[in-house]
């Protein structure tokens, strides 16, 4: 019993209780929603599995949005980064119809990382070292992103025609689960043992509180700020090469659009407050599969998907509103206030 | 550093000074460039074409300036969701163009008022819940129609078409309206007691609230200002755009933000001058008009311009706060040691 309520006091319990009434819907309303089977070619099919997959790159850029914004910060350049990434690895590959690559897979996979890492250092030096608001900082990547990756591109959509470039946003031959939630899980594990195995996530929260209490108490915070926005930017690398395999193309325009407002929301959805501290990677990641099931569920009742917004925004006002304080604040008076009206009868 | 220097950096019009010159510093090097460029139409223009944008950033200049993380993302979308609308009543009712145009305001009023109560009633922060609203607004235009819904009425067809002349040079009804609202904006944070209170908020929240300023009433009104203006804005976009679509103002809210801090406008709050915000705006027409000119460069390049001038602006806005903290503190010094002295 203790155990229950110790675990309806949590701030899991929100984001947990969202997702299960979403899944409840839909095992309810949708046919087959939990079915999953396995195709042909061995690889696993069925909605669990496509939501999950869809959440991935979701995921990862939350995972370092989460870092970001314990510290007090918000990065909302990582859309225009997944952007330059998919172009950065789209064009080393190269267009060529016949499929052979213009420099082998992996330097094209490093290249798209160290531009992800390049665009984290520059708005960590922004942010660290000149001390600019976070959310300032980072518009100007946000505007000049997805011009750097025009420029790259030369303004076209390059296709690549290589074939192993796909496994990344698909399944590699041979095993079973797509690529991208192998790449979401390893992230997660990495984050996990960042978190939990070293003081980096201590350093995080206490940079989140109070930066200059922090800086007293002996934590590097130009570092620590230093090394979220760079570690963002790696995510932001990373979903890239994801985005950018799905199509198996760089398109400047349209790769990554709108995900930071979608990385933002989950992390807030998980229960990590916009003014830094206390942060939950759990949450994120619940909060990241929160949003992409109901995208899902959506689709799958006939919603469309430009109509989707609507209905994604009521239930966001409606998870970030139980979460404030003042709601809080005003479910317990009504509690007293009923208990009280109990007693007096 | 000189007297008058270091006076003019310390003074608060000084990111307007640097907009401003910046400003004749572009338009001059199209001049000088371009054939034709340097002409009253050209400049004229860059009010017709950004007409909408500029009435949009007096808005989110507000919301921005009332502090506390303030900001608006909403407005792209509610202009969006006003052409939309006014689309819809004119095409699918009877209900004229000038009673449609009044009824659409409100559109912009109850998205205000959402914001504005989420932000005050719920200390939600205004990122998230106006980030909320916009996918409302764009959800809500793709539920009136998912494809674009043309503006073929013949009075309203006129009204777009209606410009002020100034002897050779005409000026469109768009663009009047925007520096109406221009100058309104200025009145009122200039010579208003409610103006006053948005830079009090702005400046310091605490210190307003022991004023005795009710801040919750003058942000849940910032925030309808802020509506308003966005749907003002939107039908100020239907004039140029005569339709109705749902990927009308995308991106606009940044571009809005971007123009707001290239006009000297700081995103902590309590500083900002709406002319400069116009100057902001202005200089991203000028770039594309630059662009367009130039015939060989693409649109994106004003993205990469834009975000250099950004950068220079935070920087620069970056030094020039120091500067002013050093002066003060040296001011500071200056007085204790005098009391010193007189002892």
């Amino acid at each position: 019993m203790d155990k229950l309520k110790q675990f309806t006091q949590s701030s899991l319990m929100l984001p947990l209780c969202a997702l299960a009434v979403l899944l409840l819907f839909n095992a309810i309303f949708v046919d087959d929603f939990f079915t999953i089977s396995m195709m042909e070619n061995g690889n696993l099919y069925g909605r669990p599995i496509d939501i999950l997959y869809r959440a991935s790159s979701l995921i990862i850029l939350a995972l370092g949005m989460t870092f970001v914004i314990a510290t007090g910060g918000i990065d909302i350049s990582v859309g225009a980064v997944v952007a330059i990434s998919a172009a950065t690895c789209c064009l080393m590959l190269g267009g060529d119809i016949s499929g052979v690559p213009e420099h082998p897979f992996i330097v094209a996979i490093i290249a798209a990382l160290c531009a992800g890492i390049i665009s984290g250092i520059w708005n960590g030096t922004l942010v660290a070292k000149f001390k600019i608001q976070a959310m300032v900082a980072t518009l100007i990547l946000m505007t000049s992103g997805r011009g750097i990756a025009q420029l790259l591109t030369d303004g076209q959509i390059i296709t690549v025609y290589y074939t192993p470039f796909s496994y990344i946003g698909g399944n590699i031959p041979g095993v079973m689960v797509p690529t991208a939630m192998i790449i979401a899980f390893l992230m997660v594990c990495l984050v996990v043992f960042l978190d939990r195995k070293t003081s980096l996530g201590l350093m995080i929260q206490s940079v989140g509180i109070n930066p200059t209490a922090s800086r007293y108490a002996g934590v590097k915070v130009t570092a620590v700020l230093f090394a979220v926005y760079i570690f963002s930017g790696f995510c932001a690398g990373t979903a890239g090469l994801i985005e950018g395999s799905l199509i198996r193309a760089a398109d400047a325009n349209n790769a990554g659009l709108n995900m930071e407002m979608d990385a933002i929301l989950a992390v807030t959805l998980g229960g990590t407050l916009m003014v830094g501290g206390r942060y939950y990677i759990g949450g994120t990641i619940i909060g990241a599969i929160t949003i992409q099931t109901l995208t899902t569920t959506m689709y799958a009742v006939g919603v469309s998907s430009d109509r989707l917004p609507a209905i994604k925004a009521i239930v966001i006002l409606l998870i970030i509103t139980i979460q404030s304080e003042r709601f809080k604040e005003l479910y317990r008076n009504w509690r007293l206030k009923k208990s009280k009206e109990a007693a007096n009868a | 550093m000189p007297k008058f220097l270091s006076d003019l950096i310390a003074s608060p019009r000084f990111s307007f000074y640097v907009t401003g010159l910046l400003f004749i510093i572009l338009f001059g090097i199209g001049s000088v460039s371009f054939e034709g460029f340097f002409s009253p139409q050209v400049f004229l223009n860059l009010f017709i074409d950004n007409a909408a944008l500029i009435i949009v950033t007096v808005g989110v200049t507000f919301c921005i300036l009332s502090g506390g993380g303030g900001i608006d993302l909403s407005v792209g979308a509610v202009v969006s969701l006003t052409c939309m609308s006014l689309a819809y009543l004119m095409r699918e009712t009877s209900i004229g163009p000038y009673t449609s145009m009044f009824l659409v305001l409100f559109i912009g009023v109850a998205i205000g008022l959402i914001n504005g109560f989420f932000i005050t009633f719920f200390k939600l922060q205004p990122f998230i819940v106006t980030l909320g609203t916009m996918f409302l607004c764009r959800g809500l235009t793709a539920m009136i129609s998912r494809d674009s819904v043309p503006i073929d009425n013949a009075v309203y067809g006129e009204l777009a078409f209606t410009s002020l002349e100034i002897g050779d040079c005409f000026l469109s009804l768009g663009a009047c309206i925007a520096l109406i609202v221009v100058v309104i904006a200025t009145i009122v944070l200039r010579y208003t007691s409610f103006g006053r209170s948005v830079y009090a908020i702005g400046g310091n929240e605490q210190s307003a609230r022991l004023m005795g300023i009710r801040v919750d009433r003058v942000r849940l009104l910032v925030y309808v200002i802020s509506g308003v203006c966005s749907a003002l804005g939107g039908i100020a976009y239907s004039w140029i755009m005569l339709s109705g679509y749902t990927l009308h103002g995308l991106g606009m809210e940044m571009d809005a933000i971007a123009s707001s801090v290239i006009g000297g406008t700081q995103l902590m709050g309590g500083v900002g001058f709406i002319p400069g915000t116009l100057l902001g705006v202005m200089i991203q027409g000028t770039i594309l008009t630059i662009i367009s000119f130039q015939g060989t460069l693409s649109a994106w390049w004003t993205k990469i311009v834009v975000g250099i001038l950004l950068c220079l602006f935070i920087v620069m806005q970056a030094l020039v706060t120091e500067h002013k903290n050093r002066l003060m503190r040296l001011n500071a010094e200056g007085s204790a040691k005098k009391a010193k002295k007189a002892k």
